[in-house]
C-alpha cells in the first residue's frame, strides 16, 4: 500500500495546486506545526503565517500562507488560504514588501491581541525567510 | 416625408450607432469569457468554505453559545441589505433587475415596521437607489479602478459587514446580486449572509472531525472569513451576468440597428424614386404641351 495523499490547496480565484502523490505535509496550525500523513484522523483546523511543506517524491515544496484552514478527510488534504506564495516564485523583493506591510500592522496600537499575535508572527516568519 | 438629404444622414448616423454596439458585444464577449473562468475557478474554495462551516456547526455543542454570526442576534429588528451593481450601463436589464428585488423586499420589511439600513456597491445601484431610499442608505461602495472582481476589494466590503454587525448596527444581513445561468438568462439573488442559514443542508459526511483548537475558536474565525468568501462569490456571478447581459443587450441593439438601416434605406430609395417620378412628369407634361 503506497503511503501517498492528495492535497489541494484553493485559494479565492483558483484552486492553487492539486497534487496526489504527497507523502508528507506540514501546516503551520494555530497551535502549532502539524505534519500530516497518510491515515491521518479527520481534522479541521485554522492556519496561522508560516511555512507549509508538502514533501513528495517529484520533489519538496515550500509555500508561504498568511491564513488559512486545513480540512483532512478520507485522505484528501484540502487548504483554503487567500493568501499563498510559492517560496521558490518568491524573491527577496517581494519579501521585503511583504515584511514591510506586516511589520506596519504590528506596530499599530489600536488591534486586538489576536491580530497582534498573528501580525508577530507574520514577521517571525518573514524574517527567518530572509 | 423627410427629404433625401435627412434620411441620408439618418441612416449614416444609425449605422455608426451600429458599430459602436458591435464593438461592445464583442468587447463583452471576450470579458464574459474571462469573467466566467474566474467564476468557475473560484466556485471551489467557496463550496470547500461552506462545506467545512456545515460540517462545523452541525458538531457544534452548545447551540446558545454559538458565535453571533452563526446564530444571529436573537432578534430581527434591523435589516441590512447590501445591493451589488455594476458600475457601468449599457448592459440590459441587469441591474434594474436587482433593483426590482432589492425594492420588493425592502417594501416588505418596511411594511413589517422593521429598520432598514442600505450599503450599495457599485454605482448604479447607488443612482437608482438613492432617489427613494436616499436616507437609508449608509454606504457606497464602488471599484471602478480594479478591472476584475477580486478577493481584496470583496474582503473590505466583507470587513465593513463585520464591523457594522459587532457595532450592533444591525440583525440580519442579505446580500442582492445576479446569478449567472447563461448568457440569456441572469436570476437575481438575494442570500442571508447573518445570520448564516443552512438550515434544510445535511453534512456531506457522518465522521466527526477532531478540532484544534476547538469548534468554537474555529467558527468564530472562519465565519468572517465566510462572509467576505460570499461576497466575494456574489461580485464574481455579478461581473460574469454583467458580461452576459451587456452582450445579449448589445446584440439586440446591433440588430435593431440593422432593421432600422433597412427600414430607412426603402424609404430613402422610395423617396429618390418618386423625386425621379416627378420630374419625368413635369418633364413629359412641359413637353406635351409644347
Amino acid at each position: 500500500m503506497s503511503e501517498e495523499f492528495k492535497v489541494e490547496i484553493v485559494n479565492p480565484e483558483k484552486s492553487f495546486l492539486v497534487k496526489d502523490d504527497v507523502s508528507e505535509v506540514v501546516v503551520p496550525a494555530f497551535e502549532g506545526e502539524m505534519g500530516i500523513l497518510k491515515d491521518h484522523i479527520s481534522i479541521i483546523s485554522f492556519l496561522k503565517p508560516g511555512i507549509i511543506k508538502i514533501l513528495s517524491k517529484s520533489g519538496d515544496e515550500n509555500y508561504y500562507v498568511e491564513d488559512g484552514i486545513v480540512e483532512f478527510k478520507n485522505n484528501n488534504l484540502s487548504i483554503l488560504t487567500s493568501t499563498i506564495f510559492n517560496l521558490a516564485d518568491m524573491d527577496k523583493s517581494k519579501q521585503q514588501d511583504l515584511l514591510k506591510e506586516a511589520e506596519e500592522e504590528a506596530n499599530k496600537t489600536d488591534i486586538n491581541d489576536q491580530s497582534k499575535y498573528l501580525a508577530d508572527q507574520k514577521v517571525e516568519v518573514l524574517k527567518t525567510l530572509n | 416625408m423627410a427629404s433625401l438629404d435627412d434620411l441620408k444622414k439618418r441612416i449614416a448616423s444609425v449605422k455608426s450607432t451600429q458599430k459602436i454596439t458591435k464593438a461592445m458585444k464583442m468587447v463583452a464577449a471576450a470579458k464574459l469569457r474571462r469573467a466566467q473562468e474566474s467564476a468557475e475557478k473560484g466556485r471551489p474554495y467557496s463550496e470547500k468554505m461552506n462545506n467545512v462551516i456545515l460540517n462545523l456547526s452541525n458538531g457544534i455543542s452548545d447551540k446558545e453559545n454559538a458565535p453571533k454570526l452563526l446564530s444571529g442576534t436573537g432578534q430581527e429588528k434591523t435589516h441590512l441589505c447590501v445591493v451589488m451593481t455594476s458600475d457601468r450601463g449599457l448592459c440590459g436589464g441587469f441591474n434594474s433587475n436587482i433593483i426590482k428585488k432589492a425594492k420588493s423586499y425592502f417594501l416588505k420589511i418596511l411594511d413589517e415596521g422593521k429598520e432598514l439600513k442600505i450599503i450599495t456597491v457599485g454605482s448604479k445601484g447607488n443612482d437608482q437607489l438613492k432617489r427613494v431610499y436616499g436616507d437609508k442608505i449608509i454606504e457606497n461602495i464602488s471599484f471602478k479602478e480594479s478591472k476584475n472582481a477580486n478577493y481584496f476589494d470583496a474582503d473590505k466590503v466583507g470587513k465593513m459587514v463585520i464591523e457594522k454587525f459587532e457595532a450592533g448596527e444591525f440583525d440580519v444581513c442579505t446580500i442582492f446580486y445576479n446569478q449567472f445561468k447563461n448568457v440569456i438568462t441572469q436570476i437575481p439573488q438575494a442570500q442571508q449572509i447573518i445570520p448564516l442559514n443552512n438550515e434544510g443542508e445535511e453534512s456531506s459526511s457522518e465522521e466527526s472531525y477532531e478540532f484544534e483548537p476547538d469548534e468554537d475558536e474555529i467558527l468564530s474565525n472562519l465565519l468572517p472569513k465566510n462572509i467576505s468568501t460570499q461576497i466575494f462569490k456574489a461580485m464574481l456571478e455579478n461581473s460574469a451576468s454583467e458580461q452576459g447581459s451587456r452582450m445579449s443587450a448589445m446584440d439586440n441593439a446591433t440588430r435593431n440597428a440593422g432593421e432600422m438601416v433597412d427600414k430607412l434605406t426603402i424609404e430613402y430609395n422610395r423617396s429618390r424614386q418618386a423625386a425621379i417620378t416627378k420630374e419625368l412628369i413635369e418633364i413629359i407634361s412641359g413637353a406635351e404641351s409644347l
